[in-house]
C-alpha cells in the first residue's frame, strides 16, 4: 500500500490533476488525427480520380465476362464436354449456342463475343455474323447439323475448344498476346506466327530508343551541367534561362518548330542545299522516322537531365580539382578521378528520370515518328481508339507500367522521392 | 572570365573549344524555339524562310496567321477551354495539395513516406498508362467527354506538383512561429492566415504555377478523356499537326513562347523571394 502511495506521489501531473503521460498521449493522437485528417481529402481524391482507374486498366487485361455473358446458357452446357473422348460437343450445347446466338443477334451482343473470340482465331468474327442471320430458321432440332449448314466452321472441334476455354471469368491470353505468344487449341503456349510477332520487337524498340535518347541527353547535358556549375553565378543565372525556357515551353510547340525544321522543305534541309552540301534533289529525310524521334525528344528531354546534375555539380566544391591537380594530377585526370565520380548521384537521377519520361511518350512519336520512330505508347493509344482491343491496351500498359514502377523503386533508391526539385 | 594566365596551350584551347561546344549545345536547345517567331511572320503557308523573307524585304512578312487565328472559332473555343479547365483544376488541385502538405509534413504523420509515394505517383505513371486507365473506368461511369472528367483528371495531374513544392517549402519553417502565435493570442484560423501562409505562400504560388502549366500544357488525357466538345489549345495543335499543317500553328506557338516566358519570369522571381525569406541565399 505505501509503495504504490509513493508511486502516485511520483507520478508527474498536469494543472488539472490528469497524468502527464495520459495528457501527453492524448495530445500526441489528436495531432496525428489532425495530419490525417488533413490529408485525407487528397488521398480520398487521388484514389477515386486516378488510382481506381489504373486497376480498373490492371483488372481489364484479365477481365474475361464476355463470353460467359454473351454465351451463358453455351457455357453453362459445354463445361462437361471432354474434348479428349468426342470431336464435337453433344447436341445439347448446338442448342444452347442456337438459343444464345438468337438472344445475342436481337439484342444485338452478338457482334462482340465474335470480335472478343476473333483475337484468338481469326474467322470468329464472320462465323458469328453469319450465324446470327442465318440461326432465325432453326426452329427444332437436329440443332447441330443446321448450324453446320449455315457456317462449316462450327465442325471445326478448335472453335467448340476455344469457346469452351475462354467461358472462364479470366483470361491470360491478352497478356500472351502483348509477348507475342497464344494459346494453341490444346491449350498450349505457342509463339505467334512470325508475321504477327510485333510487340517483343515494339518493346525493344522502346527499350532501345530510351536507351539511345538517355545516352544523348547525358552526353550533351554534362558539359553545359559542368559549366554552369563553374561559372559566376551571375552568368550561369542567365545561361540557365537558355535550358528552362525550353523546359517550360508547351511540347507541342517544341514538336512544332522540330517539324519545321527537320521537313523536306524545311529550315535545315534548305540551308543544306543552300550551302551546297546536298542537292535539291537529295534532301534528306529527317522526320516522321527514327531519326525525327530521337532528335525531338533529345531536345526535349533535354532539361530533364541538365537540372538534376546542375545541382548535384553545385554542390562540389571548386577546391577538390584545386587540390587534386596540386597533388600532380593532370586536369583531365583530376576531371575523370575526382570530380566525376562525385556527379554519380546526379548521373543517376537525370538519366533514370529521362529513361522513365521516354519509355512511355507519346505525342512527339505519335507525331515526327512516322512508322519506324513509333513507340509502345503508341500501339496502346491504337488499341484503345481505333482497334478498341481494350483488353489488348491494359496488358500492354500494364507490363510499361511495371517496367516504370520498378525504375521509380530504383529512383528513390538513388534520389528519394523527397529529395525531387521542381524548376 | 578569361583562361587562367598560367594556363598553357593545350589548356587554352581546350578552354576555347570547350565553351564552343557548349555554346553549340545551348543553340541546339534554344534555336528551335527561337526560330518559330519569325517563321510565324511568314506570308507565305510555308515552314521555312522564304527568299523575300532573307532578303528583309517587308513583302515577305505578313499577320495573317495571327488574324487567322483571332478569326477562327475553333481556335477561340480551345483557348475558352484551356483556360476554363486550367484555372478550376488549378484551384481545386492547389488547395488539396496545400492541406495534404500540411498534414504531409508533420512529424506525427504515420505512414508517411507510402502516402506521399501514391499522393506523387500521378507524376510518374507515364501520361499514356494513366489515360487508358481513365479512358475505360471514366466511360463506364459517364465522366469520359465530360468538363467534369477533364477538370478532375488534370487536377489529379497537377496535384503531386503542389505537394512537393509546398512540402519543400514546409521543411524550412519553423514550428515554434505559430506556437508563439498562438501563445500572443491568436486562434488557429488566425494563426493558419497571418502567420503560416504568408511563409509558404512562395511554395503554393510555384505550386499553382506548376498545376496550371500541366494542365495547360497537357495532351494525352485531353484526347482519350475528352472529346471535340472539351478541345483545348494543345487538342488543337496536335488535330492540327496531324491533319492539315498551317502556319496558324506557328502564330499560336510563338503566343504560348510569350506565354511561357511570363511565367518563367514569374517562377524565378518567386523562387528569390522564397530563398530570401528563408535566409538560404541572399538573393
Amino acid at each position: 500500500m505505501a509503495e504504490a502511495a509513493s508511486t502516485d506521489y511520483n507520478v508527474m501531473t498536469t494543472a488539472d490533476g490528469t497524468p502527464l503521460k495520459v495528457s501527453l498521449d492524448r495530445a500526441l493522437r489528436r495531432s496525428k488525427t489532425k495530419a490525417i485528417l488533413l490529408v485525407a481529402p487528397l488521398f480520398l481524391f487521388i484514389l477515386f480520380s486516378f488510382l481506381v482507374p489504373i486497376f480498373d486498366m490492371l483488372f481489364r487485361s484479365v477481365e474475361n465476362q464476355i463470353v460467359a455473358n454473351s454465351l451463358p446458357l453455351t457455357v453453362q452446357a459445354i463445361e462437361d464436354w471432354d474434348p479428349a473422348a468426342s470431336d464435337l460437343p453433344p447436341e445439347p450445347v448446338f442448342q444452347a449456342m442456337v438459343e444464345d446466338i438468337k438472344v445475342g443477334a436481337a439484342n444485338r451482343t452478338i457482334g462482340r463475343v465474335g470480335t472478343r473470340l476473333n483475337y484468338e482465331l481469326s474467322g470468329m468474327s464472320s462465323l458469328f455474323r453469319k450465324s446470327a442471320r442465318g440461326v432465325e430458321d432453326i426452329e427444332g432440332p437436329p440443332y447441330s447439323e443446321q448450324l453446320i449448314e449455315i457456317d462449316e466452321d462450327w465442325a471445326d472441334p478448335d472453335v467448340w475448344k476455344l469457346i469452351q476455354r475462354e467461358s472462364g471469368p479470366f483470361t491470360i491470353s491478352y497478356y500472351l498476346a502483348a509477348v507475342d505468344y497464344a494459346l494453341s487449341p490444346d491449350g498450349e503456349i505457342v509463339s505467334q506466327p512470325e508475321y504477327a510477332q510485333i510487340y517483343v520487337n515494339l518493346f525493344i524498340r522502346t527499350l532501345w530508343l530510351s536507351l539511345l535518347i538517355t545516352g544523348l541527353c547525358l552526353l550533351l547535358g554534362y558539359p553545359i551541367s559542368y559549366l554552369l556549375a563553374i561559372l559566376p553565378t551571375r552568368t550561369s543565372n542567365l545561361l540557365m534561362i537558355m535550358v528552362l525556357l525550353p523546359f517550360w515551353t508547351s511540347l507541342l510547340v517544341r514538336t512544332t518548330s522540330w517539324i519545321a525544321l527537320l521537313q523536306q522543305e524545311g529550315v535545315i534541309n534548305d540551308i543544306l542545299v543552300w550551302t551546297g552540301l546536298i542537292s535539291d534533289g537529295g534532301r534528306l529525310a529527317m522526320i516522321h522516322n527514327q531519326t525525327g524521334t530521337i532528335i525531338a525528344m533529345t531536345h526535349i528531354l533535354l532539361p530533364f537531365m541538365v537540372l538534376p546534375l546542375y545541382s548535384v555539380m553545385k554542390t562540389i566544391p571548386k577546391s577538390y580539382m584545386r587540390a587534386a591537380m596540386s597533388l600532380g594530377a593532370n586536369p583531365l585526370l583530376a576531371f575523370v578521378r575526382v570530380y566525376m565520380p562525385n556527379t554519380v548521384a546526379g548521373i543517376g537521377a537525370g538519366s533514370i528520370l529521362v529513361f522513365i519520361i521516354s519509355i512511355g511518350y507519346y505525342i512527339t512519336p505519335a507525331l515526327v515518328g512516322g512508322t519506324s520512330g513509333t513507340l509502345i505508347s503508341n500501339f496502346i493509344a491504337y488499341h484503345m481508339s481505333s482497334s478498341l482491343n481494350w483488353g489488348l491496351a491494359a496488358a500492354l500498359g500494364s507490363i510499361l507500367l511495371a517496367v516504370v514502377l520498378a525504375l521509380y523503386l530504383l529512383y528513390d533508391k538513388i534520389v528519394g522521392i523527397d529529395n525531387m526539385k521542381l524548376g | 572570365m578569361p583562361p587562367p594566365i598560367y594556363a598553357g596551350p593545350v589548356e587554352r584551347t581546350w578552354y576555347y573549344s570547350f565553351r564552343v561546344i557548349c555554346g553549340l549545345i545551348f543553340f541546339f536547345l534554344i534555336a528551335p524555339i527561337v526560330v518559330i517567331i519569325p517563321l510565324s511572320f511568314n506570308a507565305q503557308p510555308y515552314f521555312t524562310f522564304t527568299p523575300e523573307m532573307l532578303s528583309f524585304d517587308p513583302a515577305g512578312y505578313s499577320t495573317k496567321w495571327y488574324k487567322e487565328f483571332l478569326n477562327s472559332t475553333n481556335w477561340q473555343q480551345a483557348v475558352e477551354n484551356s483556360i476554363i479547365i486550367a484555372i478550376f483544376s488549378t484551384i481545386l488541385a492547389t488547395f488539396l495539395g496545400t492541406v495534404a502538405a500540411l498534414g504531409l509534413s508533420r512529424s506525427v504523420m504515420p505512414y508517411r513516406t507510402v502516402i506521399m509515394a501514391i499522393l506523387i505517383s500521378p507524376m510518374i505513371v507515364p501520361l499514356i498508362i494513366s489515360a487508358a486507365g481513365m479512358y475505360f473506368f471514366y466511360s463506364t461511369i459517364g465522366l469520359q467527354g465530360t468538363y467534369l472528367g477533364i477538370i478532375l483528371a488534370h487536377t489529379a495531374l497537377g496535384t503531386p506538383f503542389v505537394v512537393i513544392t509546398v512540402t519543400a517549402t514546409l521543411v524550412g519553417f519553423d514550428h515554434s512561429l505559430t506556437r508563439a502565435a498562438a501563445n500572443l493570442g491568436a486562434d488557429p484560423v488566425r494563426t493558419f492566415f497571418k502567420v503560416i501562409v504568408p511563409l509558404i505562400l512562395p511554395g503554393v504560388i510555384s505550386g499553382a504555377l506548376f498545376a496550371f502549366i500541366t494542365s495547360f500544357d497537357e495532351v494525352v488525357i485531353i484526347i482519350f478523356v475528352g472529346s471535340i466538345e472539351q478541345r483545348t489549345i494543345p487538342w488543337q495543335m496536335f488535330s492540327g499537326i496531324r491533319e492539315n499543317i498551317s502556319p496558324t500553328i506557328l502564330a499560336v506557338a510563338s503566343l504560348l513562347i510569350l506565354f511561357s516566358v511570363t511565367l518563367l519570369t514569374t517562377i524565378e522571381l518567386l523562387r528569390r523571394r522564397s530563398e530570401r525569406l528563408r535566409g538560404l541565399s541572399p538573393g
